[in-house]
């Protein structure tokens, strides 16, 4: 068991995903910088899928009531056993009794917490991802509460050494400014030419309106081309007759507000998409906090099929040299 | 120890409000006595409103952000002086 002293801001629990009913209105939830969660869940001999904590901005302060090997990845939030520091992206060993916390958080604004044989939390959907909207999965669908108890599952694959660490080149560093790659489309071609070109030379600012579900970013207004109302449309100029939105697509509601949907966001809907944050660099969004900058990069989809490519490469060096150890 | 000043950092980041309401009073005024515990502020983030505590007794002697600023995680917000 884990006992949660303090939830921390936003904490739950997440797995890959719940994946495959996007049709049907479910968003995939999930961790939002998956290649963060992998490393953690690969540090500690976990199934890649293993439900782990996402921890968002502050830390908890958690008890562990039983041995446990544990792996924190992601942004650095500096975590503490009771209360001396202790590295991130390293296989950790911690003993029953033993006080998890953390200081503020330097850079990122995510970190994954993995326990060697995962989260123990029923599968809904195929799986163990807190969707707080819904209030499904993870720990009764909600964001964790002091006063919760965490079952440590069984089902590592296999040992992984103490001290095991992450090669320092395959640690992500996090920035206050980002450049976020895209592909443009599907409806870009509702924007004017020339506020095209703004989205794309404009450092956007993260606003507080920033999570699981979505980032809205504050630049300046973007307008639309005119034309006439389509039947099924809104009568917005951002408004396009209903479409599925992909994950990490952009709208600007009114021309006012970019927005880009993540993990937790609706599946559909009537707002012109203008482009598509290239999945590759989804991990990267996820690390960005409120009133950092953004600078958004249009590129083809073969840069970001590559993109894709060399994160699986990278993932795949994490798992080859953690192997060879 | 009578002139020491603390300062109250934000954990997280957010936009500073100094009132629990739009239509209520501030939670503390410049230069009103402060105690452990007492909440000066609040930070939205995530739809989330996250209290900002005084973590000493003293004077909350001056705010170091206004209202409806946005925060990085630890900007300070205000000084308390022991006294």
């Amino acid at each position: 068991m884990i006992k949660v002293i303090q939830p921390g801001l936003q904490t739950t629990v997440q797995d890959y995903g719940r994946i495959g009913y996007y049709e049907v209105g479910m968003p995939p939830s999930g961790a939002m910088d998956k290649y963060s969660f992998t490393a953690a869940n690969v540090l500690v001999g976990n199934e890649e899928n293993a439900a782990a904590l996402e921890i968002t901005y502050m830390g908890p302060v958690l008890e562990f009531q039983q041995d446990a090997v544990i792996a924190l990845t992601g942004g650095e939030i500096p975590p503490k056993v009771n209360g001396e520091l202790v590295p991130m992206w390293e296989t950790l060993a911690v003993k029953a009794g033993d006080q998890l916390s953390f200081d503020f958080v330097k850079q990122g604004a995510r970190v994954y917490l993995a326990v060697a044989g995962g989260i123990d939390v029923p599968l809904i959907m195929g799986s163990r991802s807190t969707y707080t909207l819904c209030g499904i999965g993870g720990l009764e669908g909600r964001p964790l509460q002091a006063g919760d108890e965490l079952k440590i599952g069984s089902a590592a694959k296999q040992r992984v050494k103490i001290g095991t660490r992450i090669q320092e080149d395959l640690i992500p560093v996090f920035s206050k400014t980002n450049e976020i790659r895209v592909v443009v489309g599907l409806c870009s071609y509702r924007l004017t030419e020339e506020s095209k070109e703004r989205f794309f030379s404009l450092d956007w600012t993260v606003t507080a309106e920033a999570n699981r579900v979505g980032y809205r970013f504050k630049g300046e207004r973007l307008s639309f081309v005119e034309r006439e109302q389509p039947f099924g449309a809104g009568s917005n100029p951002s408004n396009v007759v209903d479409l599925g939105y992909p994950i990490g697509s952009i709208q600007v509601p009114d021309g006012v507000e970019p927005i880009a949907l993540l993990n937790d966001a609706v599946t559909g809907g009537g707002y012109a998409t203008i482009c598509t944050i290239i999945s590759a660099d989804l991990n990267k969004m996820a690390q960005v906090k409120t009133n950092e900058k953004v600078r958004f990069v249009a590129v083809d989809i073969e840069t970001a099929l590559q993109a894709r490519k060399e994160y699986a490469y990278k993932l795949a060096q994490i798992k080859q040299q953690l192997q060879l150890l | 120890m009578s002139d020491q000043k603390n300062k109250v950092l934000s954990p997280i980041p957010g936009v500073f409000y100094r009132k629990p309401a739009p239509d209520k009073e501030v939670f503390i005024h410049e230069g009103a006595a402060v105690k452990a515990g007492d909440v000066i502020g609040l930070v939205e983030v995530m739809k989330n409103f996250y209290e900002i505590k005084a973590e000493s007794d003293g004077v909350l002697e001056s705010f170091l952000v206004n209202e409806e600023d946005i925060l990085d995680a630890g900007q300070e917000i205000a000084v308390i002086s022991a006294r």
